[in-house]
């Protein structure tokens, strides 16, 4: 089967690679017919985040057609259209009962910190991901979702990381009726954040990046103000100017690892990986929110650590919230949304690919070339 | 005084639908299931067969119940990942390792690439039919800082050849 192929940083291409099997009771094979590029995709391409092994096939936002079952797997069979959580969890352990489904515990033997995801390295379990034809996806009965038959795929492909995690960022906003919400990243997760904070009750919301065409999409898609830092000279100083001098009442770090903005953030945190990345998104955040205030984060970061004023954290008394999406939970709600018109998953999508072109794909989305938000990979196999 | 609003943002589709007062720091984070102070004691997925070395974090006492199989240790790279996997996550020598070892794996790769008879098309596979269309004057920019900087290398080589 084809299969996007990891050969180092900034270099993927196309190969063959052999069919999936099950190796689980509650396994399933998946034809996949849509895949996606993530934002955190790049921290994989960059060569930023640890045991990324060469050979590795990325992509965890994939939708697809089940081929084959598992024994144990009862609610799924050869032929159903599913959408499939980016997360792989068990459903059985302490976390997965108490809705964590990101943070299952039976899911990734190689850390702890985080569980299992799809074609995320092997600090995510060292699952191949869904930019190929085939996937295997562990415990079929328990992630895997049928997608209503009225569904576009190009809405279901979104809901398998995209939309609830921009929903999840506002949500962990704890945001009240009125409240000023700010989002730092203009990405596709920062825009469905921004648009998510809507239906919360914000009563203003605003998006920071640096990328004018994103900014522009933001304001049209997400019906938020927008602003370009570059053009700003101090976004903390502005942030705090238009907000009556007190701060957001809520933050969001949509950005993660991969920020611009500041020299020694992307020296030390992309040239020298002396920290988990570059954190200027997260320090501007901590910055910009009230005394008070909540600060959610759902940019990814590495394992290891950052440059971030904690201090500020304590003496403003913010909260911070913080978490891989819970797309399993939020899924029923989210479907209904789209399904209800509150949410336009696909107007998202830029750029549709054959999975062929995924090299030209990964430098598209990641040089932001061609006014470029979010990219689907089809599969040549996705019409059979 | 929400329905002031609800009016103000009517233009918005959606607009306070999903507003919860209740939402307090922690509410969204977990459904208490009365579960928190349990351990490992939870009935446990069936285990899936270890028949790839798999490297687990020392964090835990056993590997999880599922895993992926695709790309065990090996090489060079794999000595390195095995010795990673003695520290926590918790430390330097943990992660430090696994990049080191990420770079080493790199060039196993395209070592494996040539034994195979595969010669690797870097420019194909760094997106740069891409770059061409899209960006060429990026492009253009690359190539003459790296001719200039070849360029002045070997005019630097010359001259201390001369020298000599």
């Amino acid at each position: 089967m084809l299969a996007m192929n990891y050969r180092g940083p900034r270099r993927v291409r196309v190969d063959h690679k052999p069919y999936p099997e099950i190796l689980h009771p509650n396994d399933a094979i998946v034809r996949v017919t849509r895949s996606c590029i993530c934002g955190s995709d790049l921290h994989l391409y960059h060569g930023m985040v640890p045991d990324t092994r060469v050979g590795t096939t990325f992509g965890h936002e994939f939708i697809g057609i089940v081929e084959e079952v598992g024994p144990s797997v009862e609610k799924l069979k050869k032929g159903d259209h599913v959408l499939v959580p980016f997360n792989i969890a068990c459903g059985a352990c302490a976390f997965c009962k108490q809705g964590l489904y990101g943070n299952c515990h039976e899911s990734n033997p190689e850390a702890t910190a985080v569980g299992g995801i799809f074609g995320y390295s092997h600090t995510a379990g060292g699952y191949d991901g869904g930019q190929a034809e085939y996937v295997r996806v562990p415990y079929a009965d328990v992630g895997p979702t049928i997608i209503p038959a009225d569904m576009d795929p190009d809405d279901a492909v979104l809901l398998t990381d995209v939309v609830p995690t921009g929903y999840q960022a506002a949500e962990m906003g704890g945001i009240k009726p009125g409240d000023t919400v700010v989002v730092f990243g203009a990405g596709p997760i920062g825009i469905m954040a921004a648009k998510c904070a809507w239906l919360f009750g914000a009563g203003r919301v605003i998006i920071i990046d640096h990328l004018e065409y994103r900014l522009e999409f933001a304001r049209q898609y997400a019906q938020c103000e927008a602003y370009n830092f570059r053009s700003l000279e101090d976004p903390v100083l502005f942030l705090k100017r238009e907000t009556g001098w007190l701060g957001a009442d809520v933050c969001i770090d949509a950005v993660g690892a991969d920020a611009a903005g500041s020299a020694l953030h992307t020296i030390t945190g992309k040239k020298l990986m002396l920290q988990a990345g570059a954190a200027i998104a997260l320090h501007w955040a901590i910055n910009s929110v009230k005394k008070g205030g909540i600060l959610s984060i759902v940019g990814v970061y590495g394992p290891t650590g950052n440059l971030i004023p904690i201090g500020n954290v304590v003496n403003k008394g913010i909260t911070i919230r913080a978490n891989q999406a819970s797309v399993k939970r939020l899924l029923p709600r989210l479907i209904k949304h789209v399904q209800d018109g509150y949410i336009d998953p696909k107007g998202l999508i830029t750029h549709r690919m054959p999975l062929e072109e995924v090299a030209d794909a990964y430098h598209i989305f990641s040089s932001k070339l061609d006014n470029c938000i979010k990219t689907v990979l089809i599969p040549s196999s996705a019409s059979n | 005084m929400e329905n002031d609003m609800s009016q103000k943002y009517s233009h918005i589709k959606g607009w306070g639908i999903d507003a919860d007062p209740e939402n307090e720091p922690t509410y969204p984070m977990k459904h208490y299931t009365g579960d928190d102070h349990r351990r490992l004691d939870w009935q446990r997925p069936p285990q899936q067969l270890e028949n790839v070395e798999v490297l687990h974090s020392n964090e835990r006492p056993y590997v999880s119940a599922v895993f992926g199989t695709p790309l065990p240790p090996r090489g060079l790279s794999g000595v390195l990942r095995r010795k990673a996997f003695k520290y926590s996550e918790s430390r330097f020598a943990h992660w430090l390792p696994l990049l080191l070892a990420d770079r080493i794996n790199v060039a196993e790769g395209f070592l494996d690439d040539l034994r195979r008879g595969h010669i690797p098309n870097i420019l194909a596979e760094r997106g740069w039919n891409a770059a061409w269309k899209y960006n060429r004057k990026g492009v253009l920019a690359r190539v003459a800082l790296g001719t200039l900087l070849a360029a002045g290398i070997a005019a630097a080589v010359l001259a201390k050849r001369r020298g000599k």
